[in-house]
């Protein structure tokens, strides 16, 4: 297909669904209005009921069913891809791996985030300052990776070969020997967080700059007559107040790392035991033809995200009744 | 009660003068301090981006040899690696997954707006049966990571035909954006008075007039809120294309992926095709900054 072809079945789609969309609003005029408009609010919710059952909510059924399946889907193994998952060697690197980086993410970019967000506050280029740090965000993973991969690669020190990789070329001018970034583990998935960390910690300040700037003036004001430290303002004031924002990005980035994927597609692919779960259950399902364990981890992966959710939630509305 | 609170309706108070100098005297040696952590962060920020820009432009021999930042010690600047990249035949080309992605996109972003703009409006303004469990459902779906999703929905998309068409990108990429979408511009919705909304059903208008002609203009700003996390997201997306999409049309991010996968990799093609696909959303991003953050902090839920 050429670029001109391409898009003229786009138009042709386009055209395709406005007259869906001209069909159900005359629908909804002609017939809509009897009985206090149930008839209008059937056949605005009717596309979005249908294409979230048909969409979302069977093929997720469907996916917890074919995680109690053999690897081609035929036969009924009860628990056995989950035994898998908690007692196989691979699976278990999988699962350390996946807390490894639930557990650095959220915290560490939210604390660069904070510190940053603190130091630019009301300094005079503030908003160039916090653009270079968000800008990140609207890279792709892919791109980030790519970025990232000019950084971590690695040449063998003999002859004259030369470091194009930014880290190990510093390594080598502080007269250190280059080392295998991406394959000694558990280094190289510390070093994939980074990139992640690189990523979120504008997201984090972004949001919790905001949350400063929220702070009536009259609080600090006060705290400040009373003789307060720079220290004990952030312990005391500044923490405390800005706590739900924490919460919330905490939570946001922990549950954006727990489906990481892209980054450590394009690094490393998951060998070198760097894989995590959501690398897994592709690695799994469309690269070694184990449909039952793929289920498996990404029911495991829903899992895992519904109590960081609740969490979520649960401090939301104790924040909002206070 | 404090009485050493000062009055605040004098509005913006000078520096109170009762700071005990011990405060100031901190306060003012800490600030090169703060200023000097600040610089090393953006730096350290902005590095890694810069050496890719810098290695876009160099020759492929010297991409291949020495690290970005012989550059400054000798100099050598190409566009050789971006007009590859952006050739439309070859096969090196990137230019026709650049345009797969803007395919993919535009779709993917009006028909999740379109249809949540209709159910949102149902399920904030017309009383009928059944709609809190249907809004408390659609609510849930937004935790369901799409991977839960993914086998399955390929296993109908075969039985449809539609298996690595842009079809099956744009059906997946919306039916994934609905809950958030509906989420959103349903507490959009809710926010406008219910005065304006009865004044119009007193005056006769049914609710497709009400919709169009009351709610849409005042909509806007979340529409744009949804319309730029949603584009962000799917330009970004990787696992959908890399799953559904077919080899003639998957998304630039997938061939870029594809590329920084083979042996010996193509370091001078990775760079400039990187650099074009980063620059479509970061444009999107900058215009419309604004909308992002609203857009980001409603959607942290989505799986």
């Amino acid at each position: 297909m050429t670029s001109a072809e391409k898009f003229l079945s786009m138009l042709i789609a386009l055209v395709a669904f406005a007259a869906v969309i001209a069909v159900i609003l005359f629908l909804a005029r002609t017939f809509g209005e009897r009985n206090g408009g149930r008839g209008t609010a059937w056949a605005f919710m009717a596309p979005v009921v249908l294409l979230l059952s048909v969409g979302l909510v069977f093929p997720a059924l469907m996916t917890v069913y074919q995680s109690f399946l053999d690897a081609r889907g035929d036969n009924f193994v009860g628990l056995a891809n989950y035994a898998t998952i908690f007692t196989s060697p691979d699976q278990l690197t999988v699962l350390r791996n996946t807390v490894l980086w639930v557990v650095l993410t959220p915290f560490v970019s939210t604390a660069i985030g904070l510190i940053y967000a603190l130091l630019v506050n009301g300094a005079r280029l503030e908003a160039p300052a916090k653009a270079l740090i968000f800008l990140p965000m609207a890279i792709s993973f892919v791109g980030a990776a790519i970025i990232w991969k000019f950084v971590y690669e690695f040449r063998p020190l003999q002859g004259n070969v030369q470091q194009i990789g930014l880290v190990n070329q510093i390594i080598v001018w502080l007269g250190g020997e280059p080392v295998q970034l991406l394959i000694e583990s558990p280094l190289n998935t510390v070093l994939l967080i980074v990139i992640l960390i690189w990523i979120q910690a504008g997201f984090a300040m972004t949001v919790l700059s905001a949350a400063i700037k929220a702070i009536p003036d009259e609080i600090i004001e006060a705290a400040r007559l009373d003789g307060v430290g720079v220290v004990q303002m952030f312990r005391f004031v500044t923490l405390p107040t800005i706590r739900p924002a924490v919460v919330v990005v905490l939570t946001t980035i922990g549950i954006a790392t727990l489906k990481i994927f892209d980054i450590v597609q394009v690094m490393t692919g998951g060998q070198f035991n760097t894989s995590v779960i959501a690398n897994e259950f592709y690695s799994q399902t469309f690269r070694s033809d184990n449909q039952g364990l793929g289920a498996a981890l990404a029911v495991l992966l829903f899992l895992l995200v519904i109590p960081i959710v609740a969490y979520n939630v649960r401090h939301l509305r104790s924040s909002e009744a206070r | 009660m404090s009485t050493t609170t000062p009055p605040v309706s004098a509005g913006t108070s000078p520096k109170a003068p009762a700071i005990p100098a011990g405060t100031l005297a901190r306060k003012k040696l800490s600030k090169p301090w703060a200023s000097l952590a600040a610089i090393v962060l953006a730096v350290l920020w902005t590095i890694p981006t810069f050496g890719l820009l810098v290695s876009s432009f160099r020759p492929e021999r010297a991409i291949k040899t020495t690290g970005w930042w012989t550059f400054f010690s000798d100099p050598q600047v190409t566009l050789a690696n971006y007009e590859k990249v952006l050739a439309s035949e070859g096969a090196n080309a990137l230019f026709p997954y650049f345009v797969n992605s803007f395919i993919i996109v535009i779709p993917a972003v009006v028909i999740p707006m379109t249809l949540a703009t209709l159910a949102s409006y149902a399920i904030a303004w017309i009383d009928f049966k059944g709609r809190d469990v249907l809004f408390v459902a659609i609510f849930a779906l937004q935790i369901v990571p799409i991977q839960v999703t993914l086998i399955p929905l390929l296993t109908l998309f075969v039985d449809l035909g539609i298996a690595g068409e842009f079809a099956s990108m744009w059906l997946a990429h919306s039916t994934f954006a609905l809950p958030l979408a509906i989420f959103l511009l349903h507490n959009f919705m809710r926010e406008i008075p219910r005065e304006l909304i009865e004044a119009a059903r007193v005056d006769g208008a049914g609710h497709v007039k009400i919709l169009f002609s009351v709610l849409l203009p005042l909509l806007a700003p979340a529409l744009a809120a949804f319309g730029i996390f949603q584009f962000l997201w799917v330009w970004n997306d990787l696992l959908v294309g890399l799953v559904f999409g077919g080899s003639e049309n998957r998304p630039i991010t997938v061939a870029l992926s594809n590329l920084a996968g083979t042996r010996g990799t193509a370091w001078h093609l990775l760079s400039a095709g990187a650099f074009v696909s980063i620059i479509v959303p970061l444009v999107v991003f900058l215009s419309l900054q604004r909308y992002f953050v609203k857009g980001l902090l409603a959607g942290g839920l989505k799986g």
